[in-house]
């Protein structure tokens, strides 16, 4: 191009490459995931020493504390840290979809659409099975009913999206309120620890796990496209992006880890929102980067969170979502106030 | 330079919108080598023809050919390693480096399974000494000025590396320097490199300094396209803009003064 002298004092093109890829990020990220996996598998009512531990998994004969970790802890452990980064990946995905900050999993009214499908379970008394599989089915019919609101015609703003999610989701809000009028007493406590979000009754850890894995793999090729998607529609397709398909996908990719997330621990509040948001605050916007490390920041989270709130007031349990939001409050006021 | 085949050329395009008819039976070529001015009073559809040019939106009737072969018929990647369009509007919503959004400039280049090389960072840092940003990499975007944004986003359009570069009002936020200096890139990146410019410029003045064809649109639907000469003529633009010009003359240059 043209004629300029380098200037000396500037960083090189290769220092410069390194810096943007933050090689460090993502180890470091995994070291502390696999640290608090080691937290919430040893702490308990019955205390797990790391010699135990270290038997449990290479086969030794670790007596009770194997019982305990693999039938009890390890399942839970997997269910909170898989939604965990499931709901920061669709958190991410979201912000990006709106080009909004703000945005969480939730805004486009997929956990309203699982709650009033969990509850109306509830309020005929099913469980397990068929009530995971209920709150499924309205978490996906809350998300068919945005999308087809949202897609029906040429304006697919990010405005109207939000819009179209606000309002389902205030619907979803009037319906659970009536379906919680009418319940009966005795089961009011599991509906309300459903809303709040709890990974104790977490059954099928392994849904969770296997999705988060295809959400990250299957957003692996599109992050360049969202980088410039955060950039708007206009700029997004003059570089050829096609952005109508890729709003779609990515429509359909963060709503279905949502609602796999909601099936599995409730409506757990925060971790979608704050993590995303913390990620990009720390290591920039650049989603190749950003999207892992909000799933396993999200993972950490949710675990190191589940797993005091099967500790701190043991023997008794706190629904996490209640500690989440708890520690996402704050955390977020903080970040709100330091970006004015 | 009118032996060189059209880089783009319109054949019997209609623009419109919401019913409007903004230009009607549009013919017009453009050529590597050359600058062309799009020029007209506010809201008369300069950014959305251009955005027709550019492919972004289909035309009502008529056809637009990018290098021979119809737009529609273009992958959008390839279409944009060899088109650039520098918007009116930069929205900053999220965070981001000098560095970073010039790269964005890159993208169509770049595999979808790899990364930025080295030499795309060269070429950012290249496109950003071009606008005198070139120390400007490690800011915040949204700590700049407007001009330093507009300048900004010329970088990331010079990165692109496109053979035509389509471009709504270059100079818009600039100071009265870095106009002419950036109009002299885009003049230069025609005439020495052998790209083609078309930009939407508001200053009747610089068009005559720095561009060889203008296109004038009239509202409803009408336009006039020639040369610079023929088509800026003190008559014809006191009719378009709505107000009577005076033409000046200095030297061998032409001007043009509200009345």
């Amino acid at each position: 191009m043209s004629s300029h002298a380098p200037v000396t004092t500037d960083p090189a093109p290769a220092q410069l490459l390194a810096l943007r890829r933050r090689a460090w990020v993502l180890p470091l990220l995994a070291a502390a995931l696999l640290a608090s996996f080691a937290l919430a598998l040893a702490l308990g009512s019955v205390p797990v020493s790391a010699a135990q531990l270290w038997r449990v998994f290479t086969g030794g004969d670790a007596g009770m504390a194997g019982e305990v970790v693999w039938s009890l802890r390890l399942p839970r452990a997997l269910a909170a840290a898989a939604c965990g980064g499931l709901l920061a990946l669709a958190g991410a995905l979201m912000q990006v979809l709106l080009r909004n900050p703000l945005a969480d999993p939730y805004v486009l009214g997929i956990s309203g659409g699982a709650a009033v499908g969990a509850l109306l379970a509830m309020l005929v008394g099913v469980t397990s099975a068929l009530l995971e599989l209920s709150a499924f089915a309205g978490a996906l019919a809350a998300m068919a009913l945005v999308f087809g609101l949202a897609h029906a015609e040429g304006s697919r703003t990010p405005t109207r999206l939000l819009l179209t999610g606000v309002i389902v989701s205030a619907g979803c809000g009037a319906a659970v309120s009536f379906i919680l009028a009418v319940a009966s007493e005795q089961s009011l406590r599991g509906m309300l620890f459903w809303l709040m979000g709890d990974a104790s009754t977490a059954v099928r850890p392994g849904i969770a796990a296997w999705t988060l894995l295809a959400g990250l793999v299957a957003c692996a090729p599109l992050a360049r496209d969202l980088n410039l998607l955060a950039r708007g529609d206009a700029t997004a397709q003059t570089l050829g992006v096609p952005v109508a398909r890729l709003r779609l996908l990515i429509h359909l990719i963060a709503s279905a880890l949502t609602a796999v997330a909601v099936t599995t621990v409730g409506s757990v509040g925060f971790v979608g929102l704050v993590v995303p948001h913390l990620m990009r605050l720390a290591f920039g916007n650049d989603q190749r980067l950003l999207l892992p490390a909000s799933a396993l920041a999200g993972a950490t989270l949710l675990l190191l969170a589940d797993t005091a709130a099967r500790t701190v007031i043991a023997p008794a349990q706190l629904p996490v979502g209640v500690l989440t939001a708890l520690i996402g409050v704050p955390v977020f006021l903080f970040l709100l106030q330091r970006s004015r | 330079m009118s032996a060189l085949p059209a880089l783009l050329s319109a054949r019997a395009l209609d623009v419109g919108v919401a019913g409007r008819m903004l230009c009607a039976g549009l013919d017009v070529d453009i050529r590597a080598g050359e600058v062309l001015a799009i020029v007209g009073r506010n809201g008369i559809g300069k950014s959305t023809l251009l955005a027709t040019l550019a492919g972004l939106r289909p035309p009502l009737a008529g056809t637009v050919q990018f290098d021979g072969r119809a737009l529609a018929g273009w992958p959008a990647r390839d279409l944009a390693r060899r088109r650039a369009l520098l918007q009116q509007a930069h929205d900053d919503h999220f965070a981001s480096t000098v560095l970073d959004t010039v790269l964005v400039g890159r993208h169509p280049h770049i595999g979808r399974w790899a990364d930025e090389s080295e030499q795309d960072i060269r070429i950012a840092l290249d496109a950003l000494a071009r606008v005198s940003l070139r120390s400007f990499g490690a800011r915040e975007v949204r700590t700049l000025s407007g001009g330093e944004r507009q300048r900004v986003a010329i970088a990331a359009l010079l990165a692109q590396d496109a053979a035509l570069c389509l471009l709504d009002e270059p100079v818009t936020h600039l100071d009265l320097d870095y106009q002419i200096e950036t109009l002299e890139l885009f003049a230069q990146l025609a005439h020495d490199e052998g790209r083609a410019v078309v930009m939407v410029l508001h200053d009747l003045n610089q068009v005559l300094r720095f561009c060889d064809r203008a296109l004038l649109l009239t509202g409803a639907g009408q336009w006039r396209c020639g040369t610079v000469d023929e088509v800026l003529q003190a008559d014809v633009l006191s009719h378009a803009f709505c107000h009577p010009l005076r033409e000046l003359r200095d030297g061998g240059r032409r001007y043009f003064v509200p009345a």
